[in-house]
């Protein structure tokens, strides 16, 4: 890194640099109704337990912040939960550290950890599971009185289903999907989506349906936009629907249809001086109860030997409870294509 | 040049030697001396009163705009990456692909960079200059690094062929080399939507044109921004600056009061207010104006009101402060030789007005091509600025020397304008009071 380029970073990030002390530990998450659940089980019981403070901070998702800290050399954030979708490029990029196994602890019944997890959750070595969590599609039903849309498909028919969508901007679950609304099998969307020909359609598809949509940066902004009917149909993560429908009673309809699963994990930024307290901190937040805890927002947890802790009538909400309806989302497709689509698609949201 | 100066300093001289003419009375050469000496003082000190001042400036104004032309044409990390590669390619003629060996040499090069976990960092600036490359850079790496690194080093040629068919066209190695250039000048040419044939002509991007538009559009709200603030701002400057001075001083309270606020609460209370349940929709569907809400809010619309609303105070407190000074007399001497209200504004008011509006046009026209957090948080897609695709390109893609060149020019620009500005009007005519 030269000098002039931390000169520049320093200037960039001097608005975004927290005043953390030397003890305090830096964990960011995703804000709302999740980052609550997260406040609840893994951090206030942690700053309890071993009297460190945490300071915990929202983000939105995606690697590019993690990819400026790393690259000025300016570390300011230490662990960080990130979406599977974007972890094999972080952690192929070099952005995150591997956690080491043996820091895990078993399972309350015993069970080590290695066998606890589902294996899904510990897949890379840059992360470990913290949550089961797929990105739905919800609607207003007060917009569609006589029914609204139940497939992707009727996502992207604006004849049919008038009114604003918003979706995330990013090209992640949206080119997914823009195939499965042009009729692309699910089990070939990703095959279709390496190829040029299939992103100019994806693109194309979401040409079809750009007039009618908002473009949002954070996930907590979903259910704002359903709610304050700056949209009638949002693409969102799962639980804040599910926590908008259960803890506000709001009138949303989640569709599971086409649903993209996926997983978060705790990762370790690169570069960190409080790699051990990061550790600790890991360890302790994905044990049995603190993951169970998840299910406040209908996130399933990662560990075997939390299901007997997650309340019966959450099961119906949980994304593995439709697993038959959805496709997987691909870590290491986006891996290769995140920076290729990534410009493509900003370039698109310019035109 | 010395003598000169000392005729002119007065001060510094004796009282008696100021009154007397310089002619008939000559210095000795020790008076002289202690002049000079005392000048050099005086200097010295009034350069050390400016010391703190240019410390400040030269680390907060002058290295990081330096920093910033620097970055704009320097981009050494392609050449930290694969040096041995660049070497070997700078034999190569750009004609057809290069040769077995260096082809081979830079499969091992991947392979070691995918280990290492810098291969994205390598995708990353290729795919600024030949877009897509990044996938077929990545998607190489990571299945060369699944066989042994024997294999790589003998036959990383064909492998190459066999994982991904781009290393066997020309445009990647080109794009290598070029993304090799430690100085180069094609974050120049994104940021004007031009790029570089193979034969080193300068030409249009093949891709949409993204930059210039948003150049042109920035200018463009700019200039709505100014012409807004001056309908506003002019009529109110001249209501206030001939009230009697008590009641002008309160209602000047009534335009510093949001002036005082911050940026952000301002901006923010415009979000209540646009938003589609916002106020104005809601008032206006009570009312049976409309029967669906507007999309008022993250657009261009909503951008320019907020900007005009903040920028307001910049056009009326100069224009207040020189209207303040005009004579009410040259008015009604006006026309008391027989003008009308309007010739006589025409001829007389608004020349001596002027200054104050040159001032405040210039302000908000220079602080609305740069801004940011306005169109950031109401502008959407659609009411984005120039400062906004600089922050996202700083913050978002991590494209520094792109940033640095859509900085520079937004210098530049500003820098013309402002000299076409002084041509036109003269900087003189400027006055903030």
């Amino acid at each position: 890194m030269t000098a002039t380029r931390r000169l520049l970073a320093a200037t960039a990030l001097v608005a975004l640099a927290a005043p953390a002390t030397a003890q305090d530990l830096t964990v960011v998450s995703f804000g709302g109704a999740y980052g609550a659940a997260q406040r609840t089980h893994m951090i206030d019981p942690f700053m309890q337990e071993t009297g460190v403070n945490i300071l915990f901070e929202d983000y939105s998702g995606g690697i590019a912040e993690i990819k400026a800290q790393v690259e000025a050399g300016n570390i300011l954030w230490d662990v960080v939960d990130i979406e599977v979708i974007d972890l094999e490029r972080a952690c192929s990029e070099g952005l995150l550290e591997e956690i080491p196994r043996d820091i895990l602890p078993a399972g309350d019944d015993g069970t080590p950890a290695l066998e606890d997890f589902y294996p899904e959750a510990l897949a890379s070595e840059c992360g470990v599971g913290v949550i089961f969590w797929s990105t739905i599609f919800a609607y207003n039903q007060t917009a569609f009185p006589d029914g609204g849309p139940k497939t992707i498909a009727q996502l992207f028919d604006t004849e049919a289903f008038p009114g604003t969508r918003a979706l995330r901007r990013r090209p992640q679950v949206n080119m997914e999907w823009a195939l499965i609304a042009d009729g692309v099998p699910i089990d070939e969307v990703y095959e279709v989506l390496s190829t040029s020909e299939g992103q100019q359609r994806a693109f194309d598809k979401l040409d079809s349906i750009s007039d009618s949509v908002v473009w949002f940066d954070s996930w907590s902004q979903a259910p704002v936009l359903l709610n304050d009917g700056g949209a009638v149909i949002v693409q969102s993560a799962n639980g804040r629907i599910f926590d908008a429908v259960v803890q506000e009673d709001r009138p949303f309809e989640m569709v599971f249809d086409g649903q993209l699963f996926d997983l978060d994990v705790w990762a370790i930024v690169r570069g960190t001086e409080k790699i051990d307290l990061a550790h600790q901190f890991i360890a302790f937040a994905t044990g049995t109860v603190p993951l169970a805890g998840m299910q406040d927002v209908a996130y399933g947890p990662t560990r075997r030997s939390s299901n007997p802790l997650v309340d019966p009538a959450v099961v119906p909400f949980l994304p593995s409870s439709h697993i038959d309806i959805g496709l997987k989302a691909d870590g290491v497709f986006w891996a290769d294509f995140g920076e290729t689509l990534g410009e493509q698609f900003n370039e698109w949201l310019l035109r | 040049m010395a003598d000169v100066a000392l005729t002119q300093t007065g001060p510094s001289r004796p009282a008696p030697r100021a009154t007397a003419s310089a002619a008939d009375v000559a210095l000795t050469p020790e008076e002289k001396r202690a002049a000079r000496a005392e000048l050099r003082r005086n200097r010295f000190m009034a350069f050390l009163l400016t010391l703190p001042l240019l410390i400040f400036l030269s680390f907060a104004f002058i290295a990081p705009i330096g920093t910033m032309l620097f970055q704009s044409v320097h981009s050494p990390n392609v050449a930290q990456l694969i040096p041995g590669t660049l070497d070997r390619l700078s034999d190569w003629d750009g004609e057809g692909i290069p040769d077995e060996e260096t082809r081979t040499a830079f499969a091992a090069d991947l392979r070691q960079l995918f280990a290492e976990r810098r291969s994205g960092r390598l995708g990353e600036e290729l795919n600024r200059v030949l877009p897509g490359a990044s996938s077929t850079v990545q998607g190489t790496a990571r299945r060369l690094n699944a066989e042994p690194a024997e294999e790589v080093a003998a036959r990383g040629a064909g492998m190459l062929s066999e994982l991904n068919a781009a290393w066997d066209r020309p445009e990647i190695w080109r794009a290598l080399q070029r993304a090799g250039e430690v100085y180069t000048d094609r974050f120049f040419l994104t940021a004007l939507d031009l790029e570089r044939t193979p034969d080193g002509e300068v030409q249009a991007r093949a891709s949409a044109r993204i930059y210039i538009d948003l150049y042109v559009k920035t200018l463009r709200m700019a200039l709505t921004i100014t012409l807004l603030t001056v309908l506003l701002g002019y009529p109110l400057s001249f209501f206030l600056a001939h009230l009697p001075s008590g009641r002008a001083n309160m209602l000047i309270i009534f335009v510093l009061l949001p002036f005082w606020t911050s940026l952000l609460v301002r901006t923010t209370a415009w979000i209540a207010l646009l938003q589609t349940n916002g106020v104005v929709n809601s008032t206006l569907m009570a009312t049976g104006i409309i029967s669906q809400p507007l999309t008022l809010l993250y657009t261009e619309f909503a951008t320019i009101l907020a900007m005009t609303h903040i920028l307001l105070p910049f056009m009326v407190l100069p224009l207040y402060s020189v209207m303040k000074t005009i004579d009410p007399s040259y008015m009604r001497a006006a026309m008391s030789m027989g003008a009308r209200p309007i010739r006589a504004w025409y001829s007389v008011y608004l020349p001596a007005s002027l200054p104050g509006l040159s001032a405040g046009a210039m302000l908000v026209f220079i602080i609305s091509v740069g801004y940011y957090i306005t169109p950031a948080l109401v502008g959407g897609t659609d009411g984005q600025m120039i400062s906004n695709l600089i922050a996202f390109h700083m913050q978002q893609s991590n494209n520094w020397g792109l940033a640095a060149a859509l900085g520079t020019l937004l210098l530049a620009l500003i820098l013309v304008i402002y000299f076409a500005f002084d041509r036109f009007v003269g900087a003189s005519n400027i006055k903030l009071g």
